[in-house]
């Protein structure tokens, strides 16, 4: 297309206006209230309180629990998406869909179903009951997080694994088996180097939102657990202080943003992308 | 594949909106009211009722605890008409200048069915009875499962007994979490001291591994399901409880406990005042009183509506209509000020982080 | 043999994994008890009683009218932006894309927060509205994320050759470049209405009074106990999608097994 710069301009002058509105200007109204007090001057303070036992413990679960959710969702994803991988290529978009089909049922309802099925006197218990085995006792505790966390976004980990493999080149995997590699050599010089792109964003996709989740944690941890998440939540809907909810959020968006500058180091073509 | 799939995909994400048009989009006229209740706590038959009586359209939304009603109200960017608060919250929403003086006139429901000792006990929060008008009462108690504890329940102190461990569901907002351990301590519910609250914090520290749940309303459900032994529940609940399961028994503690009133206000910047006093005295009229008690089983102050109930035992209940004379150390909540409310807040934050 | 095997388990427990809450929420649906704890035996009473059921009706309207009309939007703005974008030098290319991409690699409750806050202090009443300008923000990314890379494939040449042979500016862009990135612009389309559909944090901190999506009507029946209806309603939805994807997918298998 030959560059016309009016029309360039009247071309980028809608989205340019919407991104400053809605994505620019909220974010700046977050670090102005995350660096003032309540009488509009400038501190730390907000800021700084993640330093505080309550926040520092909260932040801490949060990191420990969303790490130990990504990488779970890794372990499983990884063989499910070469087993699928492997399967008859005509069925790609079927495969996706069924990744995708359960968000059409709310995901409230749906992590609301895992407290039905892990109660004490939920389904699972009485299954094992009928077994005569012992019961599993992990509901309201970090362990049901994590099985929350895993449930909602194994899907964000396998989708971009399974694409990045689909694009790996057959003649690649069967040159490395005619110069001698056997099936683990070829596995971890060629096809996983290979699919890098597609784990870092799976990756990122699995720990950012279980990072910053509330409703997880509230729904499955039975309220013991308080996650940041939950703290910036309260302190927005209950306790008031919006100084305070800005300024653990900008500490948790240091976080989001080191997770992403990582990720562009990795995925510089974009290749791991969902779609 | 893929190109086959997206079109038809897309052209059901295009219709499905339109073939559920037999939802109706909100009407956007200047006769309506906007009320702001706290969860399932009205027949939903009475709002349509009302509105076929009146013509006014009832915008309807829900709060799960007073502390995230407030900010709501407090920012404006949403405006109501009618809320339902609790005493000190009511006393805040006073304080903060956020209510407007009800026209009694325009209410003559309320004070002709409202009991008397209803409207002496609503001075606790508004001195001059000027702002709200009762809607609903009851006591905070402990609900417990027969079958599941050795022996009859009568005090707070049960909450700490370590045979009931995994087994005990407390209340997951912040004055009623601090109530339960300020009233085991044998200290106000209102207080204010630094000591006293320190104490009850550590209580409520050491309690927490013996919590299955901090909840608000899913005691109920939980209690039922014999998920818990113990759980720490409104009296209103208990009714219903009772009925969907035989083995619960409702008591309150013999160190007292919070006796409760909400009721409804008017915002000050309420957009259709009139039409919110119509909603409240509609809300006083006993046979819509009467449906509202049956539907949420939270006792009524509507003495005209208690008439009405069929069932002797109850319109007689000791849980939905307790003699309160009987009880010591009952007491309503106060509300504090803002800076007790902070030191109440970070003390919670505390609990909930351990 | 022996491999596969294990490779079937594998992915039926996986599947179990993913779809056993979903069969949970169909059985409670069918349960004559108003409690989630009890099974009260079979029953099709919640079925009837959702249609009857005005607020649940309500909220379906909202969460359908708000994921149609935000998607719409979004892959209007989208669309366009992606067209800008790809004529930008490289280094504003790199800053536009971005800043498109933080509404969905940032966390979603400062998505949310950071929305309230500008909606609070631009004095705008929560509402229908507000919900409807939260989501087209947050959608606008995924479209962007899946017309990009056909912007990218367009041969500038065809849309030149059609100005040269006479073509204006915008019959060109509709005859040529438009339906090359058409796939690209439904698949953002499908992804922003499901984005869209399933939000519940961003919902959350942008809604006003009376003005519930499913989410958030859920949400509010979690405190309370979930309302049966609301498992009826998510089944009738769930089958519904379950179905379509079906047919749709059956039709060109057969057609292929016909050509060989």
């Amino acid at each position: 297309m030959k560059p016309n710069k009016l029309t360039d301009r009247l071309l980028s002058a809608p989205y340019l206006l919407w991104e400053a509105i809605f994505i620019i200007v909220p974010l700046g109204m977050v670090f102005y209230y995350g660096l003032t007090d309540r009488f509009g001057a400038f501190t730390m303070e907000n800021v700084v309180a993640i330093m505080g036992a309550e926040h520092a413990k909260a932040l801490w679960l949060s990191i420990a629990l969303s790490l130990a959710s990504t990488v779970v969702c890794f372990l499983l994803a990884y063989p499910l998406a070469m087993i699928l991988a492997h399967m008859n290529v005509s069925q790609h978009s079927f495969i996706v869909l069924i990744f995708i089909l359960p968000m059409w049922m709310n995901f409230l309802l749906r992590t609301l179903a895992w407290q039905t099925l892990l109660e004490k006197n939920g389904v699972i218990n009485n299954i094992l009951e009928f077994l005569h085995m012992p019961p599993l006792a992990i509901i309201n505790t970090p362990a049901a997080i994590i099985l929350g966390m895993v449930y909602n976004f194994l899907p964000f980990m396998v989708l971009p694994i399974y694409n990045s493999l689909v694009k790996v080149d057959p003649n690649v995997v069967n040159a490395a088996r005619d110069l001698g590699a056997n099936e683990i050599q070829t596995f971890f010089k060629i096809i996983f180097p290979l699919t890098i792109p597609g784990v870092i964003s799976g990756i990122t996709m699995v720990f950012v939102p279980a990072l910053t989740t509330f409703v997880i944690s509230k729904l499955l941890g039975g309220s013991k657990i308080l996650l940041i998440g939950n703290v910036i939540e309260e302190e927005f809907t209950q306790a008031g202080n919006w100084h305070l909810g800005s300024g653990l959020s900008i500490v948790l968006m240091v976080f989001i943003l080191f997770n992403m500058v990582i990720s562009a180091i990795f995925d510089k073509n974009g290749e791991g992308n969902m779609l | 594949m893929k190109r086959k799939f997206l079109p038809i995909a897309c052209f059901f994400a295009i219709f499905l909106p339109l073939l559920s048009g037999c939802g109706n989009a909100p009407s956007s006229g200047n006769n309506e009211v906007i009320v702001y209740n706290w969860g399932e706590y009205l027949d939903p038959e009475t709002l349509e009722m009302f509105e076929e009586e009146t013509g006014i359209t009832v915008i309807y939304d829900e709060f799960e605890t007073n502390e995230i009603m407030y900010p709501k109200v407090e920012t404006g960017a949403t405006e109501y008409d009618v809320l339902c608060p609790s005493d000190y919250m009511i006393q805040k929403l006073i304080d903060h200048d956020l209510l407007a003086e009800l026209n009694f006139e325009n209410i003559p429901n309320a004070k002709a069915n409202i009991g008397s000792q209803y409207w002496e006990q609503s001075k606790e929060f508004d001195p001059e009875n000027k702002y709200s008008v009762p809607y609903c009462w009851g006591t905070v108690g402990i609900l417990y499962n027969k079958t599941m504890v050795d022996s009859p329940i009568d005090s707070w102190s049960v909450l700490w007994d370590e045979t009931y461990a995994d087994n005990i569901l407390m209340q997951d907002s912040v004055r009623d979490a601090f109530m339960v351990a300020l009233k085991r301590n044998g200290c106000s519910m209102n207080s204010t001291d630094t000591v006293e609250l320190e104490a009850a914090k550590q209580a409520l520290i050491d309690q927490k591994p013996l919590v299955q749940a901090y909840v608000v309303d899913q005691v109920r459900d939980k209690m039922i399901g014999n998920e818990a032994a113990i759980g720490v529940i409104y009296s209103g609940e208990a009714i219903y409880t009772q009925r969907e399961n035989p083995d619960l028994e409702y008591v309150i503690p013999k160190e007292g406990t919070n006796v409760w009133i909400d009721s409804w206000v008017i915002t000050k910047n309420a957009p259709n005042k009139e039409n919110a006093e119509k909603f409240i005295d509609f809300m006083c009229r006993p046979d819509i009183a009467l449906m509202n008690f049956e539907y949420i089983t939270y006792s009524t102050p509507n003495e005209a509506a208690r008439e009405l109930i069929e069932e002797d035992d109850i319109r007689n209940s000791p849980i939905a209509f307790p003699d309160l004379s009987q009880y010591a150390g009952l007491e309503t909540f106060r509300y504090l000020g803002a800076d007790a409310d902070q030191i109440y807040n970070d003390l919670w934050k505390e609990v909930k982080s351990k | 043999m022996i491999k596969t095997t294990a490779q079937k388990i594998y992915v039926g427990l996986i599947f179990l994994f993913l779809y056993a809450p979903i069969l949970t929420l169909m059985m409670l649906s069918f349960n004559a008890s108003r409690t989630r704890a009890k099974w009260g035996g079979f029953s099709l009473k919640w079925y009837s009683a959702l249609f009857r059921n005005r607020e649940i009706m309500q909220a379906l309207w909202n969460t359908l009218l708000i994921a149609f009309v935000a998607s719409l939007v979004a892959v209007v703005i989208g669309t366009i932006a992606c067209i800008a974008i790809n004529r930008m030098g490289r280094r504003a290319r790199a800053v536009m894309m971005g800043i498109t991409n933080i509404p969905m690699l940032d966390a979603e409750i400062v998505t949310g927060i950071s929305l309230m806050l500008l909606f609070i202090s631009f004095g705008l009443k929560f509402g229908l509205g507000t919900i409807l300008l939260s989501h087209i923000t947050f959608c606008i990314p995924y479209v962007v994320l899946s017309v990009m890379p056909r912007i990218k494939q367009v041969d500038a040449s065809v849309y030149e050759a059609a100005l040269d042979l006479g073509a204006s500016p915008v019959k060109a862009f509709f005859k040529v470049v438009f339906p090359d990135i058409l796939p690209g612009v439904l698949s953002g389309y499908l992804m922003a209405f499901t984005i869209s559909l399933d939000d519940f944090i961003i919902t959350h901190f942008t809604k006003g009074a009376g003005v519930d999506t499913l989410s958030t009507k859920i949400y509010t029946e979690v405190k309370k106990g979930i309302k049966p209806e609301m498992y009826a309603l998510s089944t009738i939805i769930f089958v519904t999608v379950l179905l379509l994807l079906f047919l749709v997918n059956k039709t060109p298998q057969e057609k292929s097994k016909l050509q060989n």
